[in-house]
Parts: structure tokens; C-alpha cells; sequence
């Protein structure tokens, strides 16, 4: 039953509203607990009489190709973020449908980035209604704070696939800013001088968009090879003098944090892995590209080196650290989801073994399978976990949204899932009570590791077992919880929030698991 | 009139601290302005602390300000404190409660392999330097606190003893040199380190000086836990004084150098090798034995060279040194390695306890091992090493007979 305000209590005990967007919502129902049987979503039927024979596909202009795209009020247009902060399309290509008069347009990002500000103005003008992607710094704030029209919606890169695909979103017009392209829609991401690497993220928007567009500042002679998007998707092509920065696209190099606490927590995590039997020869792990993520991989690799243990594949965020892997031959192969420095970016260009992957491959659970449930541990960062394991990636602890769910969600369904966290940054405590928002179901996070110890989910008596007689610093989480509080001087004031939700958080079969209330003032 | 006094740290690169000025005034209660980065978590926090610690030092009525990067409640308590005492408030006690569990008391001989030092001005080094398991941590009074600092620096020490936990390490403080030492003393004494260090020390009087001040004021206080001294030696008079300093007084355990003032003091740089200090290191040593306490290195400068560390530890253990400085966590395992006792050295050792028991078993007043008598000092020593390795987990638990009936 729906309380006065519309909100229905989910699987997981966190309130939902029943509509969003005007769209009925299937509240979360426990993992695995929601199985759609419905078809996929179709686009139209395309003939090709009725593109050019000579493959010639090019528009003059972005403005040309919206036309041509039959451009109206109330569209989906959608766009990817390999560019990451370095993007110059997706705002571009919203201000000029908003320049040739269109309203209420939603605005499907895989993910937004501080580059993307300027959509703030869009909103306000009423070009844009609201976006359905990862929302943070300004743009967070802008919904936190209730200014959007609509409800914004958080999805997982997995989830996003999985709504475009069931047909819960409808993409009308996908932008898709590439690197390289031939004439004919041919593109891929690890050439050019914008290179990103892999184009996962815009491969689902190229299939089932009604209209794609491809925008590229390096157009190369058909054939395009290799190609990451098919051509036969693609409506127009359109070129442009540059997509993005490139010092902004990839970093130059990634370093390692020196942080000592940081440090600390990678190599213990690493000696977690070994101690626990998980790494053995042939096994998989995952791990993103942030500071604890990174020095992880680097103690797991000296500590597969000494013992003379070789992985079969890895999943990235690839950085220089997986491609030396790589190199050296502690494993077989990189399954790349995006790409973060120069090293990888050649790499992927290069090496036949760093094959890039979409989330369709990796992390779609509306799929035959999918990558992620065969990786053996993936290490993942949070803003905060509580003493039942739930986490949270979305909005930091006075509830303002903070960052998008990434593949994070996805990557709980590893055979060990690590969050390496510290229990505290500055003041605020990192392991609680109760988390503002649940991204992930404390059943799938089986350990928190932090400087302050490291906490087994009670859930996984088979890892507690592994590693009874360890002496890696294992507690309860209660433990770690009470010395955090201790430390900081009791439990943060609450959030001071309203009962209006701004956003919601899908789950990874579409189900919503938690709700973004608007802040205070 | 309005005394006014700040404290703390602020600024773009602060994070995690705080900096606090109070004036004094005559009427009008406590005015408060905070700025934190932290307020939508812990602002009314913040604020009933702040009420509280003024309540404690009697001071009633005042204008503050508190601009705060997410500081924890132990250092804004020092730093409200340090602003006010500034300001000229004195008398009061706004100490924090003892929350942290007291370590054991030291015993004179232990583990010193290593000490991770703590610039005692910069509270976030504290909170973990317990967890990467350093035989000791210094809070520093000294050297890595700015001459400006050195009161505020104090009271955040002074209440990081009782709030912060350092796991199974040594607590230890660098003091500054006297006159300004014993002011240091005043304040950390009473929260019971295990032991005391004493800078730039040359003569023997200059640490019966400080162990003295310690006697009063543990003697005002009742106490007896044992508080030791590790005077440090960082000039030509204190190396040539260096064995009268280790026998000044009976709370004397260790003795370290200091190699940068040392250099200096000879007036010439330092080498990568410690050439320059060679001479100083082995009258250390030998200077340390002879008085029956125990011979420390100093710091390895280079914190990125690990290989380099290595090799210094060697050279210094074979000198006779058992353990020496860090300045950054790395630095602790790589002590620890090449100071923990060797394969050969275990081995030996435990041939030397086990002969010892026999002879004992047999009545006989004479330990040999083959043909060579083993002197009563070798036999303890052995036994120590053994107790050591077994602490260091390099030797298994003493395994129990295995029940014949079973």
C-alpha cells in the first residue's frame, strides 16, 4: 500500500514511488526475484533503398542530421561517456536541438561528468525536461534540490542495457560520439587523436535507437576497421572539427595513491585474495581504476608473480597496471569496459588480447549471462556501508547525489565482492547504521575492508572458514562501526531531507531499490 | 579589554583540521561563528564541544571562530584549547575523557626495532600509525613542529595520549631541547607514555634534568608506571659523553643518534653510506653496551629508497644497533626484516637453550655445546633471542607432547 505520499515500502525496506516519469515501477523484490518475459524492444524496420547505395551517410551538420532524424518536442536523446570529462559532443548536441526549438527533451547519458554543466541552462530553458543517467557535482545538486522537472533515474552500465533492451526506455536519437568513422557509420574508439579506447557504452543506444547519429573529428576511408559500432545502425554521420580534449578524454599516466592508509588496505585485500585461495591459477578478478582499486592490482600482481599464479582474465577499467599484467603474462587477456590511460588506449589498439567489451557482454541480466557473475573477486569502492553489508555509491551522506552506479552494481555478482573503503573520511563516518541509499543489497558484499580492519559478511562462513587462523586484521563490522564513532564522536545528524523523490536507483533487472529524497534547504 | 588568540591549521591544502580564534570579552556569553565542512553532519556537535571545552577552561564569555575541514573532537578540543590559552586563559582542565585503552607498561628491555615518527602537529599521521605495526610511534614535539606551534602542538599530544590507540606500539615523545622540554614534560608526563626522548643531548646532567622533572611530576601524580628515556646524540660532545648520558640515571633504556645535526656539527654533508658518522655510530654502540641499554640508529632520509634502507639496516645491525627510526610506514617492514633475528642466529640459539636445559636436567654446573663451554650471559642472551623469535612468530608456539594414549 502507498503511504500519502505515494511511496511504497521495497524487498530491502526502502521507500519507492510507484510512478516515475509517468511510468509504472516494479519495486525491488530481493535479488533475482523479478523476471520479465516480455520481448526486447524493436526499432523500426529499415530498408536500405533508402540510404545512399555508396555508403555515403554524411550530414553537414549535427543541425542537418536532427532534421533529418525528424527532431521533435519530448524526444529521447542519448549519448555515451568514453569521452569521460573530455566531451565536447553531448552538450553540443543537446544545445543545438534546443537551438532549433525543441522542449522537454530527456536526456539519456551512459554517465554525466563536470563537463556536462551547461545542461543546467538547458533545464532551465525547458529544452531539457530531465535526465535519466548519473548525475554529480552541479548537476547533482541541481536535482538534489529538487530543480529538475522530472524525476531523474539512476541506472547501472548493466541496468541501462537491460532497460533499453526491455523497452523501458525508448531512445529516439543516439548521438554517438566516435574517434574514428568511415561514411558509412563504421566506428570504434581506439583510433584517431580523440582515441577512448572501447565504445561499449554507446553499442546498445546504436542497436536499438530509433535514429543513430555518429559524430567523429577523424572520418577515415570505408572500411573503418576494426569497427565497435556497426555501420548498418547508423542513420547519418556527421564530422566535426573535434569531439573532445584529449588530456581530458584519458589520464596521461595513472599513479598509485601514496596514501599509507590506502596502501594498507590494497595489500591486505590482496593477501585476503591469496590467503583465501582465490588466487589460483586460471582465476578472474576485477578491478576499477581508483585509488585503493589501483595499488590492489599492484600488490596482487607481485603477489601472483611470487607465487607463481597466472589469471585467465581480468576486467577493467583498464590502466597501465592490467596492460604490464598483460604484458608480462600474468593473464591471458583484458576484457576492457572502458579504458583510462594512454598505455591502455594503446594497448586496446594494439594488442589482440585487450579486447574491448560492451555491457551487454559484461554486465546485461537480461542476458544469456553475462561477464561479470564468472569474475572470481572484484575489489569496488563506496561512499558508505552499513552493518548489514548494504552500500552506498549514489549520494553522499546528507543525501545529495554524489556519483552515478557505474558498473558497480553489476560487479556484485563476482564470486567475491570487495568494497576497500576507509571508515572514515574526514569526519564522516564511512561504515554506519543504516545507509542514505542503497545501491547494492548487503547479500552480495561478502567483504569490507578498511584500515581499521577487515569485516567478512557473517553470509560467507565458507571465506570465514578459509581464513580462520589468518593474521590479516579480521573483524566484526559492528567493531569497526563502534571504534569509527568512537573516533569521530558519535553518529552524524541525520539528513535533513523531504519526502519528494528527485531520483530513484534502479536495481539491475529494473526493479527500483532505493529513492533520492530532495534535500533541504 | 579582549585578549585574542588562534590556533590550528587552515587553508585550500588543510584537510581534516581545524583552526580556532578566540577573543576574550567581558560580557555577551559565547559568540560563535563555524565554518565547517562537515556541518550538515556533526555542526551541533561541533558547537555543544566547543561550549564545553570554554566551560572547562572557565571561560565565559568570548567571540570565536572555528573554521573546520572535518577535524575529529580530540583535535578541536586541543585547538579550542591552544586558542584560548593564547588569549591568556589559564587554569582549567579540558583534557578529553580517556577513551583510548592504555598500552602495557614498557618493560626497559623490549622490541625497538622500529619508530615511526609522527610530526606532532599534523593529527591525521596519528589515527593509523598503530595499525602498520611499528614497534614504536614518536609524537614529535621537536623538529617537525614550527617554532610558532610548539604550545598548540602539546595540547594536541598531550590529548591524543588518551583518545588515540596505537595497537601493540611503544607510545613515545620527542620532547624539545630544555628550557622549552620541561614545559612539554608538564603536559605529557601525566598522560604516561612509555617512554620520553630527549634531543640534542651532551651531557649526562641534561637527562638527569629531565628524569627529575619526571620524578616530580609523577610523584605529584602517585604514579610509578614505568616512563624511559631515549636520549638522542646529535653532536661531537654528546658522542665523546655518550656513556656517561647511557648511565645517567636508571630510566635511561636506549640510546639513538641523530646523523643530520651530527653532519652538521662536523661540518661536513651527509653520505649515503654514513661515513661521517661511522666513528660516532660504533662509540654509540659500544658506549650503549657497556652501560647495559640498548644502541638505536637514527632515520634513513630517503623515504622511496627501499633497497637503499635495506642496506643501511644491515650495516647498522652489524654495528650492534637493534633498530632504528621511520619516517614514513613503508619504511617498517624493511626494518623489521633486517633487524628481526636470522635462521642461523635462531638456530644457534635455541642449540644453546636446549644444551642449557640438559646440563640443568643433569645436574651440571657447566653448559657446553660439542666441545665449547657456553658462559652463563650467552645462555640468557640465547634465551631471549628465542623468546623474541617466538614473539616475531618466527619460530612456532612450543609444541605440547602428544597424548601416547590418543
Amino acid at each position: 500500500m502507498a503511504d500519502k505520499a505515494g511511496l511504497v515500502v521495497n524487498a530491502l525496506g526502502r521507500k519507492i514511488p510507484t510512478v516515475v516519469n509517468g511510468r509504472e515501477q516494479v519495486p525491488y523484490r530481493g535479488v533475482g526475484g523479478f523476471e520479465p518475459r516480455q520481448g526486447k524492444h524493436a526499432p523500426p524496420v529499415r530498408s536500405c533503398r533508402d540510404y545512399p547505395a555508396d555508403g555515403d551517410k554524411r550530414s553537414a551538420s549535427l543541425q542537418e542530421a536532427f532534421e533529418k532524424c525528424g527532431l521533435r518536442d519530448g524526444m529521447v536523446i542519448s549519448t555515451h561517456h568514453h569521452l569521460r570529462n573530455g566531451d565536447r559532443v553531448a552538450l553540443t548536441a543537446l544545445q543545438t536541438a534546443a537551438g532549433m526549438g525543441a522542449k522537454d527533451l530527456m536526456w539519456l547519458p551512459s554517465a554525466s561528468f563536470p563537463c556536462h554543466a551547461g545542461v543546467i541552462d538547458l533545464m532551465e530553458s525547458g529544452a531539457v525536461h530531465h535526465i535519466e543517467g548519473s548525475m554529480n557535482g552541479p548537476l547533482g545538486d541541481y536535482c538534489s534540490h529538487g530543480k529538475m522537472r522530472g524525476t531523474g533515474v539512476l541506472r547501472s552500465h548493466g541496468g541501462r542495457w537491460q532497460a533499453i533492451q526491455d523497452g523501458e526506455v525508448k531512445i529516439d536519437i543516439a548521438v554517438i560520439a566516435a574517434p574514428t568513422a568511415d561514411a558509412f557509420g563504421n566506428a570504434n574508439g581506439s583510433h584517431g587523436p580523440s582515441a577512448c579506447g572501447s565504445l561499449g557504452f554507446a553499442l546498445a543506444d546504436s542497436i536499438y535507437a530509433d535514429h543513430v547519429i555518429v559524430v567523429t573529428d577523424s572520418l577515415v576511408p570505408f572500411p573503418c576497421i576494426p569497427w565497435q559500432i556497426q555501420g548498418n545502425n547508423v542513420d547519418h554521420v556527421v564530422e566535426v572539427e573535434s569531439i573532445g580534449d584529449p588530456a581530458k578524454i584519458v589520464s596521461g599516466t595513472t599513479l598509485i595513491t601514496k596514501s599509507p592508509e590506502r596502501l594498507m588496505i590494497a595489500e591486505q585485500v590482496a593477501q585476503l585474495i591469496r590467503e583465501a585461495g582465490i588466487m589460483r591459477p586460471g582465476f578472474s578478478f576485477q578491478a576499477g581504476a581508483g585509488g585503493i582499486a589501483l595499488a590492489f592490482v599492484d600488490y596482487l600482481a607481485g603477489m601472483m608473480r611470487e607465487d607463481g599464479i597466472k589469471a585467465r582474465f581480468v576486467r577493467g577499467g583498464s590502466t597501465r597496471y592490467l596492460v604490464e599484467m598483460l604484458r608480462e603474462g600474468l593473464t591471458g587477456c583484458i576484457l576492457d569496459g572502458q579504458t583510462f590511460d594512454l598505455d591502455a588506449v594503446q594497448s586496446i589498439a594494439e594488442d589482440p588480447r585487450h579486447v574491448p567489451t560492451s555491457p551487454f557482454t559484461s554486465y546485461n541480466f537480461h542476458g544469456k549471462g553475462n561477464f561479470a557473475s564468472m569474475v572470481d573477486v572484484v575489489v569496488l569502492g563506496a561512499t558508505e556501508v552499513d552493518v548489514d553489508f548494504n552500500a552506498n555509491v549514489n549520494t553522499h551522506s546528507d543525501g545529495r547525489l554524489l556519483h552515478g552506479i557505474g558498473g558497480w552494481q553489476n560487479c556484485l555478482a563476482a564470486g567475491c565482492t570487495v568494497l576497500a573503503v576507509p571508515s572514515f573520511r574526514d569526519r564522516i563516518p564511512v561504515i554506519v547504521d543504516r545507509v542514505t541509499t542503497a545501491t547494492g543489497p548487503g547479500e552480495l558484499v561478502d567483504i569490507v575492508a578498511t584500515e581499521r580492519g577487515i569485516a567478512i559478511n557473517p553470509r560467507r562462513t565458507d571465506l570465514l572458514d578459509a581464513l580462520r587462523g589468518s593474521d590479516l586484521p579480521i573483524r566484526p563490522i559492528e567493531e569497526i562501526k563502534a571504534d569509527v564513532e568512537r573516533l569521530c564522536g558519535g553518529t552524524p545528524q541525520p539528513p535533513r531531507l523531504t519526502d519528494r523523490p528527485v531520483a530513484v536507483i534502479k536495481w539491475v533487472d529494473g526493479t527500483v531499490i532505493d529513492t533520492v529524497f530532495q534535500v533541504e534547504d | 579589554m579582549s585578549a585574542t588568540g588562534e590556533a590550528g591549521r587552515r587553508g585550500e591544502t588543510i584537510r581534516s583540521d581545524v583552526w580556532v580564534a578566540v577573543a576574550l570579552r567581558e560580557t555577551g556569553g559565547i559568540e560563535l561563528e563555524l565554518e565547517s565542512r562537515v556541518a550538515p553532519y556533526f555542526g551541533e556537535a561541533i558547537r555543544r564541544q566547543v561550549q564545553e571545552v570554554l566551560k572547562s577552561l572557565g571561560v565565559r564569555h568570548a567571540r570565536v571562530e572555528v573554521e573546520d575541514t572535518g577535524a575529529l573532537p580530540f583535535v578541536i578540543g586541543a585547538r579550542v584549547e591552544a586558542a584560548a590559552r593564547r588569549a591568556g586563559v589559564d587554569g582549567g582542565d579540558a583534557r578529553p575523557e580517556r577513551t583510548a585503552a592504555m598500552p602495557p607498561a614498557s618493560p626497559k628491555v623490549r622490541l625497538r626495532r622500529s619508530r615511526l615518527y609522527l610530526p606532532g602537529n599534523e593529527p591525521k599521521y596519528f589515527l593509523n600509525a598503530g595499525s602498520y605495526g611499528p614497534d614504536g610511534v614518536i609524537l614529535d614535539l621537536e623538529d617537525s613542529v614550527h617554532p610558532d606551534a610548539k604550545d598548540v602542538a602539546r595540547l594536541l599530544v598531550r590529548d591524543a595520549l588518551r583518545v588515540v590507540e596505537f595497537g601493540r606500539a611503544e607510545r613515545m615523545v620527542r620532547i624539545n631541547q630544555l628550557p622549552l622540554g620541561l614545559e612539554d614534560l608538564d603536559a605529557i608526563v601525566p598522560e604516561q607514555p612509555e617512554m620520553i626522548l630527549i634531543p640534542k643531548v651532551e651531557t649526562a646532567d641534561q637527562v638527569r634534568e629531565v628524569s627529575d622533572a619526571i620524578d616530580s611530576i609523577l610523584g605529584r601524580a602517585g604514579d610509578r608506571r614505568a616512563l624511559w628515556l631515549m636520549p638522542i646524540l646529535e653532536t661531537a660532545l654528546g658522542i665523546e659523553n655518550s656513556f656517561e648520558v647511557a648511565r645517567s640515571c636508571e630510566r635511561v633504556a636506549a640510546l639513538t643518534i641523530g646523523l643530520e645535526d651530527y653532519a652538521a656539527d662536523l661540518g661536513v654533508p651527509r653520505s649515503a653510506e654514513g661515513t661521517e658518522s661511522m666513528y660516532a655510530r660504533k662509540r654509540l654502540v659500544n658506549a650503549a653496551k657497556a652501560a647495559g641499554v640498548q644502541a638505536i640508529d637514527s632515520v634513513y632520509g630517503q623515504v622511496d629508497d627501499i633497497d637503499g634502507l635495506g642496506a643501511w639496516c644491515e650495516r647498522s645491525r652489524q654495528l650492534g644497533f637493534e633498530g632504528m627510526g621511520c619516517l614514513h610506514p613503508r619504511q617498517i617492514r624493511v626494518i623489521h626484516d633486517k633487524f628481526n633475528p636470522s635462521t642461523a642466529q635462531i638456530d644457534r640459539a635455541m642449540r644453546i637453550v636446549d644444551a642449557f636445559a640438559a646440563a640443568e636436567a643433569q645436574g651440571l654446573g657447566v653448559v657446553s655445546l660439542g666441545s665449547k663451554m657456553i658462559d652463563p650471559p650467552v645462555v640468557k642472551q640465547s634465551q631471549r633471542l628465542v623468546d623474541q623469535a617466538r614473539q616475531l612468530g618466527l619460530l612456532p608456539e612450543e609444541t605440547t607432547p602428544e597424548d601416547s594414549d590418543g
